[in-house]
């Protein structure tokens, strides 16, 4: 009776109570919502600590045949050309002629052992007399000399590390234990290998990068699989950009408020919820198949591929990502207020030109947001590449890196999922590596489509 | 486009605007003369903004606006079929309710216009940049500034910075939609006075609520006010329509009609 008698107003009391309830809603609410961002950071400090706990940490490691005993210092890098060509005489005698043919000869490899040295050795330095003899005339000892005296000798150091002396990883460790129980890990590597050397490894490093893959994880690199998803994403920016950008100023800009429009667009926004794998049973149907003759490169005069290359996963990629980039397209230029076209009509601009001078500059740095958003989900993606047909492994000596379009390729989602299907240690190591160079493409494409944005809306507002 | 200059600039005769099946302004008769200003009043939704847009064809980019009769602009039909509305729009320039200079620089946005004729050499669009802010009395404040951005300016000068950039593209008519209904009284103030500079040059046609302002610039004024109808079901349609179109001293003094002595002293509805 007395509220309704003094309007809204309350007594001084109930009022007092009900702001401290009303101030204490709004804590409670400010709480939860910094607990939610707590959590998100929490989780994403715990999966980058999971990655970089595994590529980094100690190893134990033996090398097989021990070099120890012929090199004193334990560093291949010390000796001398020669030693280092005796070295390689000692422990692969019957390679030596490959070696001479793999980096000196200068003519084709099935004449390699018949024509005279003078020819097959043309540029090289050896003993004149033997200019009429054949390769295999000489012996053991003048095949050192000729690796001695001709090849380089970060060469020669690299023929022992790869070709003779082989790394054996017995056991590695991961950071946290490296850290806190390095005596354990001594003590242990001490006892169960005494002829090995414990070291702390960082498996990211510039040798991961351009190493193609290998069976040998000590060897094993990334190369292939990082030029596989730099060319895929290069294909999928290609085609879904101008594409994704054109649908939304057409339907946006140009198609008319139908009943059919409409129901194009609500197709639009589902398209973008269906799972990537079927995208790529559907990428496989077309671009593989169907359009083999443009995946393939045969109308380009290509003849010894098959529609599984790049282009196909490139443009599997672009259909994935494309209704991202329509929606949030397309969100951005109805954000455009209606006023500035409204001013550049008034002007006489025709509706092209209103489009290009001023709505689609506007607009553009949410369709960057767009695309950025498109891109980050093509490069994680595995599914629909191993649908249209990626290589899980390259190795160094089968396809090389890819170089056009129409190579067959591999992608770094994939290399990771096929190192961590493995049995060995090393290669979920590897992995984690993998992972870490992952998440550095992914950032610094980011960082590039970010960078462009903020450039463009200084140069609107300002 | 012929050009054939008699006394007046527009003549409408008969005009309906409709948007889809809804009449929105009923047969306005009116003749608008050239190098004056001429104020649209009248309470809101009557129809003058919608006759204003008329105009230029501004209507065109709302779906389903449609005028019936005829909107002559130098005894020439702006609605009929071989005339491109984009050239009309760019004879008869409009300035906005609200400021709205593009997300670019001073500079810019007055080289916007002639950019879009094509004109591409920098020395002429240094120039026209630079007689446009002057007639807009705006280059003294910007002149050093052009690389700046024009939401940068403050709302009067970016309302100038609209009417430069309209008079750049050299029309013939500046129509303006309630162009101080944003603006403090001293920004209203220079743009009236501009108004009075402006229309030694060009014909001016301004929809305005203030009628004081109206009092103060035109040369002409026109008083529209809403018609209504009882449809069945408890509907109610409404239209507008011009009641009134004299020189602004005779109708403030002497309207000939009840109605618009009636909005004028304040008695409206």
């Amino acid at each position: 009776m007395t509220d309704r008698d003094t309007g809204i107003l309350r007594d001084e009391a109930q009022f007092k109570r009900g702001l401290v309830a009303r101030q204490f809603r709004g804590t409670l609410w400010k709480r939860f919502f910094a607990l939610s961002t707590l959590i998100a950071i929490a989780a994403l400090i715990a999966l980058f600590f999971n990655v970089a706990n595994r590529a980094f940490g100690y190893v134990i490691s033996e090398y097989e045949p021990d070099i120890s005993a012929v090199v004193e210092t334990g560093d291949v890098r010390t000796l001398t050309n020669d030693q280092l060509a005796r070295l390689i005489a000692t422990y692969a005698e019957n390679r030596l002629r490959v070696i001479i043919r793999n980096n000196l000869s200068v003519v084709a490899n099935d004449q390699f052992t018949t024509a005279p040295l003078s020819v097959a050795l043309a540029g090289s330095t050896f003993p004149a007399e033997w200019n009429d003899l054949t390769i295999n005339d000489l012996e053991a000892a003048a095949w050192t000399q000729i690796i001695s005296t001709n090849l380089s000798h970060e060469r020669l150091v690299e023929i022992v590390l790869t070709d003779i002396v082989d790394e054996t990883i017995h056991e590695t460790f991961m950071f946290s234990e490296s850290l806190f129980e390095s005596e354990r890990i001594q003590t242990l590597a001490a006892e169960t290998y005494p002829h090995a050397t414990l070291y702390f490894r960082t498996w990211i490093d510039w040798n991961f990068i351009t190493n193609p893959g290998s069976s040998d994880p000590t060897q094993a690199g990334i190369r292939t699989a990082l030029l596989g998803s730099l060319w895929v994403i290069a294909i999928t920016i290609l085609f879904a950009f101008p594409i994704g950008v054109g649908a939304a100023l057409y339907l946006e800009e140009y198609a008319a408020d139908t009943p059919l429009n409409r129901l194009i667009e609500t197709n639009i926004r589902n398209l973008a919820g269906v799972p990537s794998i079927i995208y790529g049973l559907l990428g496989l149907a077309i671009f593989v198949r169907t359009l083999s003759a443009l995946t393939s490169g045969a109308w380009f005069g290509i003849t010894d591929s098959n529609g599984r290359t790049i282009l196909s996963a490139g443009l599997t990629m672009g259909l994935l990502i494309l209704p991202v980039i329509i929606i949030n397209s397309q969100e951005a230029l109805r954000a455009v207020p209606f006023s500035i076209r409204e001013g550049s009509y008034g002007l006489g601009a025709t509706k092209w030109q209103t489009i290009w001078r001023n709505v689609l500059p506007a607009a553009l740095p949410g369709i960057l947001t767009g695309t950025i958003l498109g891109v980050s989900r093509a490069i994680g993606e595995t599914a629909p590449l191993i649908i249209v047909g990626a290589s899980t492994t390259i190795l160094s000596n089968s396809p090389p890196d890819p170089n056009s379009p129409f190579s067959a390729f591999t992608a770094i989602p994939l290399q990771i999922y096929q190192w961590t299907a493995r049995p060995q240690d090393e290669f979920k190591t590897i992995a984690a590596a993998a992972i870490l160079v992952l998440l550095v493409v992914l950032i610094s494409l980011n960082a590039t489509a970010i960078i462009l944005r903020q450039r463009f809306r200084r140069s609107l507002s300002a | 486009m012929t050009h054939v200059l008699s006394a007046h600039a527009f003549e409408l005769k008969n005009t309906n605007v409709f948007y889809g099946d809804k009449l929105a302004v009923k047969d306005v008769n009116m003749t608008i003369q050239r190098q004056k200003i001429t104020a649209f009043i009248g309470p809101s939704g009557c129809g003058k903004s919608t006759v204003l847009r008329s105009l230029n064809r501004m209507n065109d980019l709302i779906p389903g606006a449609r005028v019936t009769g005829g909107v002559h602009f130098n005894q020439q039909d702006l609605y009929a079929p071989n005339i491109d509305a984009v050239e009309v729009r760019r004879r008869i320039g409009m300035v906005f309710q609200k400021p709205n200079p593009f997300p670019k620089s001073i500079y810019d946005n007055v080289a916007y216009g002639p950019r879009l004729l094509g004109v591409r050499n920098r020395r002429m669009l240094d120039e026209i940049v630079e007689s446009s802010l002057k007639r807009a009395y705006l280059w003294d404040e910007v002149k050093n500034d052009l690389k700046k951005s024009g939401f940068a300016l403050s709302g009067g000068q970016q309302q100038r910075l609209c009417i430069a950039r309209t008079i750049a593209v050299e029309p013939e008519v500046i129509l303006m939609d309630e162009p101080c209904s944003a603006l403090d009284p001293i920004a209203t103030q220079a743009i009236e006075e501009l108004m009075k500079e402006l229309v030694k040059q060009y014909t001016i046609v301004i929809v305005t609520h203030n009628m004081q302002q109206a009092q103060r610039v035109s040369d002409f004024t026109a008083f529209f006010s809403i018609r209504k109808e009882e449809e069945t079901g408890g509907k109610e349609k409404r239209w507008g329509v011009l009641i009134e179109f004299n020189p602004t001293e005779k109708l403030f003094a002497t309207p000939d009609h009840e109605e618009t002595e009636r909005y004028i002293r304040g008695e409206f509805g």
